[in-house]
């Protein structure tokens, strides 16, 4: 995982290298300021001589701007390539989720996606900061006090020798299930979290059933998960503290004992006596940063492997390779369609046994109840999935041999969910064709009937839209889609029962600047209204997955009775 | 779409648990100091013993852990007089040792009592102040909830209570603790060589000093990496959310090229952000180092001129190394215990809010006719339950007496605004006998959802009366009235569990079967079935997973369940198309029949049949009637009707 994280520093290796060194410099600096002190009292004050005293002091100051400059290296080194590492990261998790599939985008949800692309990124980068500068430091503060410590007595560094691995496996001991508990715990937050989120976002409905109780028992259920896994993984860390400190200790009194009657006997000189006590210090300071890395750790992991799990995604839908494209007409085919969207799940077929024929040109309604397959059936045709069962066919060519961008660039499609995005409408009108020009753009928004409107505005096609184009009413987006899809000039134009917020009038006037403006190409229209479809070449109706009814809107009228059922349920009402 | 807008833009929302990275960019410092203190201790301060013993332990170890460094003086002295003195009989070293080791195991054990208790302490208390906090959102209005974004109220949960936890768990107790080390660490420099002092608070004062210079120039680069942060996050959100639509346009190139670009400049940002808040680090070590350099050297001349002890010098040494820990500690408990505080008195302001007033005294129960006489207790079983309304009446036998509910709701010049100083309802004049249907048709805004809000009493009037079976709805139990009221409100909201239990939270007692009949009435079941695992698919994040119509249909079926006398359906059927509306229109019949219903819709079809219908516009009915009335005013209602008016 480690090494998996370290190997997005690619541009930034000299910082990765450099950052280490000028952390093991700094710290090894540091370190031999108690020899210096050693030396103060050993030859200097024992030995009354100021001079040793004020060079030892000079050599001290030096030591300390020595440490400034690399330390600050470290920080430079450090800071560039973790924060050019989580950029990287983020950079690739973003690629890659640009390439998702919408059977990709619906397994992870958007809001997980984002996460994944915000904090999670956040967390690794902080961890590989840390652990450039933690790690580094204490590992080298551990290694040259042990050297020290062997260079002045060697018999000292022996008791430490024999310490260490015992100080080491205690803490090992404690933190090796602080990894899983640790998780535990994040894992319980983020169950308390979606808990509260939930509560706020249906306040109304709980308490329109008068659910508080019911609600608040359920918090709890969660407060008390969340501080027990809490509980638990801290009280196992806070160990930690008491068991160093009582080695340390032991190996204090140990060093004092035979260093002291080592002086005594005139084997060792009293400062150097003091002089190992402050590394038993540094080093017991620094094995406790270690384990405190290694906690950060926990955490990064679990995000690494939630950012590699997205990476790690294989599209579900494979680009296809034929070259050789037919002239784009916009005929499409379904052959003995069928689809569900999870393929191994235990629901039923959303879509079975789907055939019809769209000809160029040709205008195909699509009508049935609420969640029949719809809008699953129409996004079979520019893939944004795949049929589980028989094959759909663009102008003769099944649409999983196309490129898909080849594929996409043919057909015009208005989603369900309108989506504008910040920007002009300018901006947003251009997504249809990024060459177009301001006729074909003015004359695609007067197709969609969006340009009296648009003029309407002070600044016309340089109206800022707000994210989600929440600055515009329901109609005009939908207007402005489109006209964003038409201008793409596409062989086959889909449109997702999308002029249901555009109020009758207007949308009769689409529909005739269809029939007057788009004479070639094949238009596939969901709608609910029958006055939408009524004048269409061909009418499917949709019912429980399979076409119940395929005909014009006379013939359905006199043959099919879920058609009729359809008719008769919108005739006193909004009536023409 | 609109609370999590708010979520990903810049530095809202933390990650949990905060983590290293820059300096903050300046906390909110909170108003009220002393009492929000208090009240944060008062959540200590439920375990009392706990609490003393956890207190006496950090005094103790802090003591301890300065006795420790003093008590290596008198071993070093006894080691140099014996050296310099050329000793050759041994002293023991021993004794001087074992108190060594004693005091040092001494801070060890309690050490780890305090940090047991005060994790304890902590942990629970926030768990009790989670508790009330949740507790209180639920019983607080819903224009409380319309003034604080979901993102505002989360981050009470994630970000301030974290803080809270924090600074209960660690640094109350080490803030503590590092005074206590820093006055007595102090306190023996001064014992050890005044003189030697008077140099380390020169040299203290510089650091400090300094620090505060560069935290400065730090933060200045901090708030642009802020703004860098925000940029590429929001590109991400709406790029992600409508990544669909991006695809569908094969505009994926564009969007890459646009992130690179601000992920490139957030890069450069919080590098050179980040690079000067982490020079702090090493620059403030390194200080410290030259401080300890010119107290040795100082230090030393004093031992060879002023005849300071060796053992005294080693000490004070460690003293003044150490003297600069507590220092900085306390500098950053202190930024942790304030910015903690701050979130505590935000938490402490949702707890303090004022809540939904409910000081009815009618109750709901379950009653049946005994000829005549109307009696409190259930009908046999297997009969349609009746309810009545228990009015507290002192005249009464037993202090009561029984209203039958029968779902007569009428509105006398009722009068309303979300906010007192801008009316949308003006002297609402509306009256449902039971077991009508009462619709309203108007364009979006004109104040119908309004209407319906304060049937449930969701929002209080500011005049007029609402009365339901004679009896003023302020006068009723809150629980009561809404327990007799069924709604199948116009955002649906489906809860994490499978679709069997969002059906059953209608009614937390209703069988499966109950519910896939109730399913059935809705007409859901058939989609239901289809779903990956039926009744037991799963719902997640509030159905993002079912198609808004779906949802609509889960809601209807919910409200099937719940069997309630009254029901308000608002726009309940507006992602529903019209033949399925008519399939349903059989359950919802079934649904409808012997209540009184409140019909909210955009589609006449959906409310021609009613009774009576109500043309809101403006906040005024403009009409009133039933459709055939309405239709022969030629009116608004008949210009709807016959398509020559649109509603919008």
């Amino acid at each position: 995982m480690i090494r998996r994280i370290f190997s997005y520093a690619r541009q930034y290796r000299r910082q990765v290298i450099l950052a280490p060194i000028s952390v093991i410099l700094e710290t090894s600096g540091e370190l031999v300021l108690p020899l210096l002190m050693a030396a103060i009292i050993d030859r200097g004050i024992l030995a009354g001589n100021l001079s040793v005293v004020i060079r030892m002091g000079v050599y001290m100051l030096l030591l300390a701007v020595f440490s400034v400059i690399t330390g600050a290296g470290g920080a430079k080194f450090g800071a560039e390539a973790a924060i050019g590492l989580g950029a990287n990261l983020r950079q690739h998790e973003f690629e890659q989720i640009s390439k998702f599939s919408f059977a990709d985008i619906d397994r992870f949800s958007s809001a997980s996606l984002i996460t994944r692309l915000t904090n999670d990124i956040t967390n690794i980068q902080n961890f590989v900061m840390m652990c450039i500068r933690m790690v580094f430091r204490t590992l080298t503060q551990v290694i040259v006090a042990l050297v020290v410590v062997f260079v002045l007595e060697w018999r000292m560094g022996i008791i430490m020798v024999i310490a260490m691995p015992i100080l080491a496996a205690l803490v090992g001991f404690i933190m090796v299930k602080c990894h899983k508990l640790f998780e535990r715990m994040q894992q319980k937050i983020d169950e308390l979290n979606e808990k509260i989120q939930e509560d706020l976002v249906g306040i109304r409905v709980v308490k329109a059933y008068v659910r508080e109780n019911h609600e608040e028992e359920k918090f709890q259920v969660a407060n008390n998960a969340f501080t027990k896994a809490g509980l638990a993984a801290v009280l196992r860390i806070i160990a930690l503290n008491p068991v160093m400190m009582t080695g340390m200790t032991i190996v204090n009194a140990l060093v004092l004992y035979f260093g002291g009657h080592m002086v005594l006997s005139g084997a060792m000189e009293v400062g150097t006596l003091s002089s190992v006590l402050t590394y038993i210090f540094n080093i017991l300071i620094s094995v406790m940063m270690l384990a405190m890395a290694l906690l950060q750790y926990v955490r990064a992991s679990a995000c690494a492997r939630r950012v590699f799990e997205v990476i790690d995604t294989e599209p579900a839908i494979e680009d296809g390779t034929v070259a050789d494209l037919p002239a784009p007409r916009g005929r499409v085919e379904f052959r003995n369609v069928a689809f569900k969207y999870n393929a191994t799940g235990s629901g039923d077929d959303v879509l079975t046994d789907v055939s019809f024929v769209a000809q160029p040109g040709q205008m195909v309604a699509i009508v049935g109840g609420t969640g029949v397959g719809k809008s699953s059936l129409v996004n079979l045709i520019p893939r944004f999935y795949d049929v589980t069962g028989g094959s759909v066919l663009l102008d003769g060519m099944d649409v999983r041999d196309y490129p898909l961008e080849q594929l996409r660039a043919r057909i015009g499609m208005v989603l369900q969910s309108n989506i504008l995005f910040s920007g002009t409408i300018r901006e947003n009108l251009l997504w249809g064709d990024p060459n177009a020009t301001e006729e074909q753009m003015n004359q695609a928004a007067k197709e969609a009937q969006a340009y009296d409107f648009i003029m309407s505005f002070p600044n016309g096609f340089d109206t800022h839209l707000e994210q989600g184009g929440v600055n515009v009413s329901g109609g005009q987006k939908q207007r402005l889609c489109i006209a964003r899809a038409m201008l793409r000039k596409p062989a086959v134009l889909i449109l997702d029962d999308s002029t249901s917020a555009v109020d009758s009038a207007t949308e009769a006037l689409i529909r005739q600047s269809f029939r007057d403006n788009l004479k070639d190409t094949t238009v596939i229209l969901i709608a609910q209204r029958i006055s939408s479809v009524e004048h269409a070449d061909q009418i499917l109706v949709l019912d429980d997955g399979t076409i119940a009814g395929h005909g014009t809107h006379a013939e359905l009228m006199a043959n099919n009775a879920i058609y009729q059922e359809i008719y008769w349920s919108q005739q006193e009402g909004v009536q023409q | 779409m609109a609370e999590t807008k708010t979520k990903y833009n810049g530095s809202t929302e933390q990650p949990k648990g905060g983590g290293p990275g820059g300096p903050r960019g300046g906390f909110s410092k909170p108003k009220n100091l002393r009492a929000t203190l208090l009240r944060m201790f008062g959540y200590l301060a439920r375990r009392p013993v706990m609490l003393v013993a956890a207190l006496i332990s950090v005094v103790v170890s802090s003591i301890a852990g300065v006795a420790g460094t003093y008590a290596l003086r008198p071993i070093i002295n006894d080691l140099t007089d014996a050296v310099t003195a050329g000793q050759s009989v041994l002293p023991s070293l021993v004794p001087g040792i074992a108190r060594l080791v004693g005091v040092y195991m001494l801070m060890a054990l309690c050490t780890y009592v305090q940090s047991n208790l005060m994790a304890q302490l902590a942990q629970k208390g926030c768990n009790q102040m989670r508790k009330d906090l949740f507790n209180k959102l639920q019983e607080l209005p819903l224009n409380y909830f319309d003034r604080h974004t979901h993102g505002e109220l989360m981050s009470r949960f994630t970000n301030d209570s974290d803080n809270v936890q924090m600074a209960l768990e660690q640094s109350m107790v080490q803030l503590l603790s590092s005074a206590i080390t820093f006055v007595s660490t102090v306190v023996m420099m001064i014992y050890l060589n005044a003189l030697l002092f008077l140099v380390t608070v020169v040299l203290l004062a510089v650091i400090i000093f300094l620090f505060k210079k560069l935290g400065g120039i730090s933060r200045q680069y901090y708030r642009k990496q802020q703004s860098a942060l925000g940029e590429v996050n929001g590109c991400i959100q709406e790029n992600i959310e409508g990544l669909k639509v991006v695809k569908a346009f094969t505009h994926e190139e564009a969007m890459r090229t646009e992130f690179r670009e601000l992920n490139e400049n957030y890069r450069s940002a919080a590098t050179t952000a980040t690079v000067y808040s982490s020079i702090i680090m090493p620059i403030n070590a390194q200080l410290t180092n030259v401080g300890y350099a010119i107290t040795a050297a100082i230090g030393g001349a004093l031992a060879i001129f002023a005849g300071f002890d060796v053992g005294g010098l080693v000490s004070f040494l460690t003293y003044s190394r150490q003297i600069s820990q507590p220092d900085s500690q306390i500098s950053m408990q202190m930024t942790t215990m304030l910015s903690a505080m701050a979130g505590a008195e935000r938490i402490f302001e949702v707890m303090d809010a004022e809540p939904e007033v409910d000081d009815g005294k009618v109750t709901l129960v379950q009653a049946h006719w005994e000829g005549d006489a109307l009696l409190e207790g259930k009908e046999p079983e297997g009969q349609r339950q009746h309810w009545a309304w228990k009015v507290p009446d002192e005249s009464a036998e037993g202090g009561f007496r029984l209203v039958d509910l029968r779902g007569d709701v009428r509105f006398h010049d009722v009068c309303f605004g979300y906010v007192p100083e801008k009316e949308v309802l003006h002297h609402i004049d509306v009256y449902a006998k039971p077991g009508q249907k009462i619709a309203f048709v108007g364009s979006t805004g004109a104040g119908k959802t309004t209407i319906t809000n304060l049937i449930n009493r969701f929002y209080e009037i500011q005049s007029g009366q609402i009365t339901y079976d004679g009896i003023d709805v302020r006068d009723i139990q809150k629980d009561s009235l809404r327990h007799s009221l069924g709604a199948v409100l116009q955002d649906t909201h489906l809860f994490t569990g499978t679709v069997m239990d969002n059906i059953r939270y209608g009614r937390l007692d209703a069988t499966d079967e109950e519910c896939i009949a109730a399913a059935k009435a809705a007409n859901a079941h058939s989609f239901i079935r289809r779903l990956p695992n039926g009744y037991q698919t799963m719902v997640t994040g509030d159905g993002a997973n079912l198609y808004q119509g779906q949802r609509q249909l889960l809601a209807i079926a919910r409200a099937a369940v719940a069997d309630p006398p009254v029901l308000v359906l608002d726009e309940a059927t507006s992602s529903i198309d019209t033949r399925t509306e008519a399939l349903i229109s059989r359950g919802m019949d079934t649904l409808m029949s012997n209540r009184t219903v409140f019909v909210i819709a955009h589609r006449l079809s959906t409310v021609r049949n009613s009774n009576a219908i109500a043309v809101i516009e403006g906040g005024e009915i403009m009409e009133k009637g039933s459709h055939q009335e309405l239709l022969d005013l030629k009116g608004r209602y008949y210009q709807l009707y016959t398509g020559q008016f649109q509603l919008t």
